[in-house]
């Protein structure tokens, strides 16, 4: 879901093939991301402006925009989205501090370790989030292990953790597929900025908290920023989790969009439509707010 | 930090990411297993061989039209994104940082939104409902990602050895089949497994694109789980997990310890 940060940081300046050489070797990639993906899009901007294939291509107008952004479910879905991506994400970061500093040296030296923490990344949403119900539906393990433990007496008592309030089930799912993601980008400018200025800070006599609140945090702040940023992007505009997780009413975003664009009456489908071009422009928003941060912070002279 | 505290930041971390497969395998092996029970009242292989058996056609369908489609899609990325990945890895040029962010932006974007754009011209060009069409629309990710790998392969990748061979008399293809595909190989993998992994993942893009013809496993998956067999949803789970591990396993062995991140 990232861009793994630049390998070609020691591209060497090379005679390469002439211009005519290079196009000819990223054109065919480039046209077929342009065609498909930037096509996808710019069809899907049109439709979203009114134009509807069977009736031709009539005004185009920003009606389906203004009727999506004045919805009072889109905004109740809006919100939501925000607060569970903005949730997973928060927790997800805290952790993830926290376990790239208890770890540092772990990850290095186990390859146990290291390969533990690579699952989480590569295990797709909808199998964790099938688990999350095996586990947190009101009969699932954990009500079932409170039951044995004599907490509760019926699954009734179990607090409602699965299609609730709060997104609980989703916000777990998320953290616990974000928390490696995180740890890692953090994990990548610990090794890269070494001990020399936590060695400087001990002389100085820095207490270990002075040591991290003005040394380490500052050092990983971007990366921590950067990373998140990414997360939040993914989160505010995935399907799968919310959708078996999710209450029906209100929906995330995501879902909200295939509702309308599934809705057997036609004209919701623009709406829908419109709907998923809003969720690409917060995501684009996240993006780029994130590759700020990483240029800032290379401007800064901190390694990411 | 004492040893003792590491140590149990340790298991801490691995009893947290094997958590989630702790159910799933109970449940796939479970008979009978009723509230409060803490354990299954009877065990048993009927999700497995239901899976297996006629009655389980629909599985074993959605597994072969998700392996058609994910080996399909990673095998024209490669094909497609080695020479790019051979272009922004090898050489420096004008207008590199444009390409980037142009390959940068589909692996962001949910596929969702691209899909419900694709999808009334798949319909006009017959591409709907086909796996022709469900391969399209993975491609808009899988592509760039691959190219991403790739790219950092080539960043290590010395391009010497081409020339030392042609100097030796190799023609231009006897130095892609003997020199620059067996230097590559390995990352090669890793892209094209990678690449597999993103497009058997994915569900709502196939769901639009394909209209529910192309079952795939993860569509099968959410039917699966409306319909409440638990001990076949599971099972069905485990499957769907399984690539991930092996993709995982091949770049540990394969690549050492670079890190993998970027892959959701």
């Amino acid at each position: 879901m990232d861009s793994p940060s630049r390998p070609d940081g020691d591209a060497r300046t090379r005679r390469g093939p002439d211009a005519g050489g290079l196009v000819l070797l990223l054109l065919p990639a480039l046209a077929v991301v342009w065609v498909l993906f930037g096509g996808g899009l710019a069809l899907g901007l049109v439709q979203a402006l009114g134009y509807l294939p069977v009736a031709g291509l009539g005004e185009l107008s920003w009606g389906h925009f203004a009727r999506v952004l004045t919805d009072p479910d889109f905004i109740r879905s809006l919100l939501l989205t925000f607060y569970i991506a903005g949730t997973s994400t928060s927790i997800a970061a805290g952790i993830s501090i926290l376990t790239a500093l208890l770890l540092a040296s772990l990850v290095e030296r186990s390859r146990v370790i290291h390969f533990m923490f690579q699952v989480p990344l590569t295990v797709p949403h909808l199998v964790i989030a099938v688990a999350a119900v095996f586990m947190l539906a009101p009969a699932g393990l954990f009500s079932r292990a409170a039951v044995a433990l004599g907490w509760i007496q019926t699954s009734a008592d179990f607090p409602l953790l699965i299609n609730d309030t709060w997104g609980v089930g989703i916000i777990l799912t998320y953290v616990w597929k974000e928390v490696p993601f995180i740890t890692m980008m953090i994990l990548a400018v610990l090794r890269q900025s070494g001990n020399a200025l936590l060695d400087v800070g001990r002389t100085l006599k820095a207490s270990p908290w002075q040591r991290f609140r003005y040394i380490t945090l500052p050092t990983i702040f971007p990366a921590v920023g950067a990373a998140s940023l990414i997360v939040f992007a993914y989160t505010f505009g995935a399907f799968e989790v919310p959708f078996l997780l999710g209450r029906t009413y209100p929906m995330t975003l995501p879902v909200w969009a295939y509702k309308n664009y599934s809705d057997i009456d036609l004209l919701a489908r623009p709406e829908g439509i419109a709907t998923g071009i809003v969720i690409a422009l917060v995501v684009m928003l996240a993006v780029v707010l994130a590759q700020m941060l990483t240029k800032a912070a290379r401007k800064r002279g901190v390694i990411l | 930090m004492t040893r003792s505290v590491r140590r149990m930041t340790g298991w801490i971390v691995m009893t947290a990411v094997g958590l989630p497969f702790g159910p799933l395998i109970l449940w796939s092996f479970s008979e009978r297993w009723f509230f409060p029970g803490l354990w299954p009242q009877a065990w048993g292989l009927r999700a497995w061989t239901y899976i297996a058996s006629t009655a389980g056609m629909q599985v074993m369908a959605a597994i072969g039209h998700s392996v058609v489609v994910a080996a399909v899609t990673a095998a024209i990325a490669v094909a497609i994104g080695l020479p790019a990945g051979r272009a922004l890895g090898l050489y420096t040029f004008k207008g590199k940082d444009l390409v980037s962010v142009i390959l940068t932006l589909p692996i962001i974007v949910p596929p969702l939104c691209v899909a419900m754009g694709l999808h009334l011209w798949f319909i006009r060009l017959g591409l709907a409902e086909t796996y022709a069409g469900v391969i399209g629309v993975h491609l808009t990710f899988c592509l760039p990602y691959a190219i991403f790998v790739l790219w950092g392969v080539f960043s290590n990748y010395n391009p010497e050895f081409e020339a030392q061979a042609r100097s030796l008399g190799a023609s231009r293809l006897a130095v892609i089949t003997r020199v620059m595909l067996p230097m590559i190989l390995p990352g090669l993998s890793v892209a094209a497994l990678f690449a597999f992994l993103l497009s058997w993942s994915q569900y709502l893009s196939t769901l639009i694109i394909g209209g529910g013809r192309v079952t795939t496993l993860p569509v099968l998956l959410f039917a699966l789980m409306g319909s409440g067999d638990r001990p076949v949803a599971a099972a069905v789970s485990l499957v769907f997990v399984a690539p991930a591990f092996v993709a995982l396993l091949f770049s540990a062995r394969y690549v050492g310890t670079r890190s993998l991140t970027g892959v959701h």
